[in-house]
């Protein structure tokens, strides 16, 4: 039988693969690339591009080396490679028991036993971002809308909506309360939604902020749940950088609060976690969805085959995590060297003359340049980018790619270098700030 | 309390199908040799299991791999901190290595059309998302891995609709079942998007022939659609006809010559049933569509490949006296292994379609349905996992047209696990005709139903493959 031809051209590729939603072509990763074309090198290019804009944490590694090359198990298996086979066919999404007991104990130790985690509730993503589009298409439908408090991480305009088809409607925060979230403007997006025929289905927050580089307060955090309950929608608690509070008493965990509560209402709050900032293993994809909601549990895990995470990757840190003598040394020790970077960029900012907010948490600060814009808006926000690109050769984000509704702002990171790089980028800005004043 | 969405609330993730029942009832009762002897025996997991000893003292002679060091040097932090979605450059270029090795080196792949994903799941998904969206179908040869509902499906929207194959040809797809297919899908208002095919065949282990992939190109090219060639069981061929990839094919005609038909032909590939690393999370999607490797790249940053496992690999790959033998050795103990199960059911008088490929045999027991229907298949599965033991895929759970097919593994167990298996279908089919012969005849002798019942009792006893399973626990109210 001959086979019919279509005379319709070529065909195309979906709308989700054409769309821009995927959020590449906004200024933020442009800087990325001009890093990329010209990388400052100590030795070799001095006067090369400081990447300051990349919220990877580089100050503990040493830590997890030396655990490494004491347990040696952890990583080949053991002389022979006995259990290679066994960890090489584990494929089971429900992860491995060793390794989510692991998470749990970890997640407890840094909330410093403040909260208690089931290894049953928790379910193993390739990283933060695949736990949050997950959750995202659990809990909402394509054309619903999640409220998020600006300013926000840029990717989640990507995590949230591209693939998912879920709007995100944004919670404006301002520097007249330090960026906090108020029962108003919780009430304003909702109505904002509301006045777009949008579904709200939920809250998504960054505890500790990114890019603030702040926790969320308690008073304010019983208000986000008391607002969602009120509203019958979930919360979505993002503590991806949970372990870097650079004091333990001043971060305060959703689900310290739902425990407090004996977990009243707790089937709709959901936490994301990740090894990538705390551990800096951003490489080895591990992000974790923690939910309260035994239906969101058991279809994250089904959904969860599309993101799983290698089963070597999962026995190394099960192994290194279940060491309560490595975990809390690791913690404590580096809670103690970013609060110590924290204090050195913000004194050397002030230095210059320059303010931030005040943070406590983190592996960047929110740097105030408001005062050296030319013009108080977006245009003049990404001039002053540019001008820090290009000149000072420093790359940092600037705030309109985090949504932030007031210009000026700019998220600066400082564990991602070495001190001796972190003083040259000081300096850098020191000059700057001085040839302006001439 | 919130609801969840409609794809939480659906049952598109296929778990109610029996192919996970399967596997809930043998993790109930699993067999193991002292522990548990009778047990359920696993023959529904197509695992490779038969070539860990390889890997093993590769890894024994190369600690540096798995211990994060290049050449004695630490490079923890360096692949701590890789995250970069467009991939470790000394993986893809092993991995593009090895597919070109699978395929005797008839065709070179380049490292940049490579888009690294957590496994052929993910990547299949992926795909899908770049390729095809609600409203629109993607067209798939019967039988198929019934986890395609779910990756293809779940969340991108998109439908399957069938290219029905029968055993009369050997379930090879015809031009009239795509022209089928095609039209199906119009009818339901679909937009056909691709023709997806596995290659070779999951559930049925052979490798398509050059004609079949011929006239595959012949209609993509024809319908203006893509075409995805999951070849995730290349390097499991064991016999003849070699393995011949969709891209050999597309080099090898004159019509594709700079055509856009190169645009819309997209490869699947991993490492979970080759290498036996199903774990490990390491698929890849190959495409020279720009657009597409552009989309899927972005994608990918939703199930990335372990840095860690992307370094180990890359430096076990790159060695070619491992690859090459490995290559060869894993074919030879697939082929070993397929040769056991065919002959052990054959001595059970069951038929195997014939294959050459991957880790399992399509079985054919139709001769002991007690009628031709899926219920009755979905019976005799359900015996054969409670009272043999033996949990089988049954050909429903792979929308096979025809009843009474089954998806056999032979790989995952050792070769005493696989002749007990087949000691246990031998006796069960043994038992199976006595007890036929003795029921057929009390049945006559007791019979008050009218004759025209009589005489189709009569017909199907003496039907030459049709055997009435008539235990009395099963007998069901309407059996004539």
């Amino acid at each position: 039988m001959a086979i019919e031809i279509n005379p319709v051209p070529s065909v195309q590729l979906s709308k989700v693969a054409d769309s821009e939603k995927h959020g590449e072509n906004s200024p933020y990763f442009a800087g990325w690339k001009a890093y990329d074309e010209d990388p400052y090198n100590e030795m070799t290019n001095p006067s090369g591009v400081i990447q300051m804009g990349l919220a990877e944490n580089q100050v503990s590694f040493d830590m997890l080396e030396d655990y490494l090359e004491k347990h040696p198990e952890a990583s080949i298996w053991g002389k022979g490679a006995p259990g290679f086979k066994e960890n090489a066919l584990f494929q089971d999404y429900h992860g491995l028991l060793s390794f989510r007991k692991a998470m749990a104990s970890f997640m407890e130790q840094i909330r410093g036993g403040r909260a208690r985690f089931d290894p049953e509730r928790v379910v193993l993503t390739a990283g933060a971002t695949a736990a949050n589009e997950l959750l995202t298409f659990i809990l909402a439908d394509p054309g619903d809308a999640l409220l998020v408090p600006t300013p926000y991480y840029p990717g989640f305009d990507r995590d949230l909506r591209w693939r998912t088809g879920v709007r995100i409607v944004p919670i404006h925060c301002n520097s007249s309360n330090n960026f906090q979230i108020t029962p108003q403007a919780l009430e304003a997006a909702y109505e904002n939604a509301e006045s777009m025929n949008l579904r709200v289905r939920g809250v998504l927050i960054t505890n500790p902020s990114n890019p603030l580089g702040a926790t969320v307060q308690r008073a304010v955090l019983e208000e986000i749940l008391g607002f969602v309950t009120r509203k019958n929608i979930h919360l979505i608690s993002d503590e991806i950088y949970s372990g870097s509070v650079f004091s333990s008493s001043e971060f305060v965990s959703v689900a310290e609060i739902l425990e407090s509560r004996d977990y009243k209402e707790c089937e709709r709050v959901h936490i994301v976690y990740s090894l990538s900032k705390d551990l800096g293993l951003p490489g080895f994809r591990v992000g974790t969805i923690y939910s309260y909601n035994d239906k969101v549990v058991t279809t994250a895990r089904r959904m969860s085959s599309f993101t799983l995470i290698s089963s070597q990757t999962q026995h190394l840190l099960a192994s290194m995590l279940s060491n309560k003598e490595f975990t809390s040394r690791y913690i404590e020790t580096n809670r103690a060297r970013l609060k110590k970077r924290y204090d050195m960029i913000i004194q050397g900012l002030k230095r210059a003359g320059i303010k931030c907010l005040r943070g406590n948490a983190g592996l960047f600060c929110w740097m105030n340049l408001s005062p050296l814009l030319q013009k108080p808006d977006r245009e003049g926000e990404l001039d002053l980018w540019k001008t820090m690109l290009h000149e000072l050769k420093l790359n940092i984000s600037p705030g309109s790619s985090c949504h932030c509704s007031e210009p000026g702002w700019f998220r600066v990171c400082f564990a991602n270098m070495s001190e001796q790089t972190l003083e040259v980028a000081l300096a850098r800005i020191h000059n700057y700030m001085d040839q302006r004043k001439r | 309390m919130g609801m969840l969405s409609r794809k939480a609330t659906c049952n598109s993730h296929g778990q109610d199908s029996s192919y996970f029942l399967g596997w809930q009832e043998y993790e109930k009762n699993p067999y193991h040799e002292t522990l548990n002897p009778t047990g359920i025996i696993q023959m529904g997991l197509a695992e490779n299991q038969l070539s860990f000893d390889l890997p093993e003292s590769w890894i024994a002679e190369n600690p540096d791999a798995a211990g994060f060091k290049r050449n004695g040097e630490s490079i923890f932090r360096e692949l701590a901190l890789f995250q970069d979605y467009h991939g470790l450059p000394a993986f893809k270029n092993a991995l593009v290595s090895f597919m070109s090795e699978i395929r005797g080196n008839k065709v070179n792949f380049d490292p940049s059309n490579i888009v690294l994903m957590a496994g052929a799941t993910s990547a299949n998904e992926t795909l899908m998302f770049c390729l095809a969206e609600a409203g629109d179908a993607i067209l798939i040869p019967t039988p198929y891995y019934p986890g395609f509902d779910r990756d293809l499906k779940w969340r991108t929207g998109a439908e399957i609709v069938p290219i029905q194959c029968t055993s009369s040809n050997g379930f090879r797809i015809t031009s009239a079942a795509l022209e089928e297919a095609y039209s199906a899908a119009q009818k339901r208002n679909l937009r056909v998007k691709a023709v997806l095919v596995t290659n070779p065949s999951n559930p049925l282990g052979t490798t398509m022939i050059k004609d079949e992939l011929n006239l595959l190109v012949t209609f993509v090219i024809a319908k203006g659609i893509h075409l995805v060639s999951d070849e995730i069981y290349s390097g499991t061929v064991f016999s003849s006809p070699s393995f011949t990839s969709i891209v050999e094919v597309l080099a090898g005609r004159p019509d594709c010559q700079g055509s856009d038909v190169w645009d819309r032909v997209h490869v699947v590939y991993s490492l979970s049933k080759d290498l036996g690393l199903p774990g490990f999370r390491v698929g890849a999607i190959y495409s020279s569509n720009r657009a597409v490797v552009d989309a899927a790249t972005k994608m990918s940053s939703f199930g990335l490949v372990s840095s860690q496992t992307q370094y180990f690999l890359s430096a076990m790959l790159s060695d070619k006296k491992f690859t090459s033998r490995y290559i060869s050795e894993n074919q030879r103990r697939l082929k070993t292994r397929h040769d056991s199960l065919v002959h052990g059911l054959k001595e059970a008088g069951i038929r195997c379609l014939e294959s050459n490929a991957g880790l399992f045999c399509w079985v054919d027991m139709s001769h002991l349905l007690r009628e031709k229907t899926f219920k009755a298949e979905i019976d005799l599965w359900k015996k054969i996992v409670y009272e043999v033991r033996l949990n089988i895929s049954p050909g429903s759970s792979c929308h096979c047209t025809e009843p009474g097919w089954f998806r056999v593994c032979f790989a995952n167990m050792t070769e005493e696990t696989l002749e007990l298996a087949m000691q246990r279908i031998k006796e069960f089919v043994a038992s199976a005709s006595s007890a036929i012969l003795r029921g057929g005849c009390e049945r006559r002798r007791g019979r008050r139903h009218p004759s025209s019942t009589d005489k189709s009792l009569g017909k199907k006893f003496l039907t030459k493959w049709v055997f009435r399973l008539s235990s009395s626990h099963l007998r069901e109210a309407d059996d004539r």
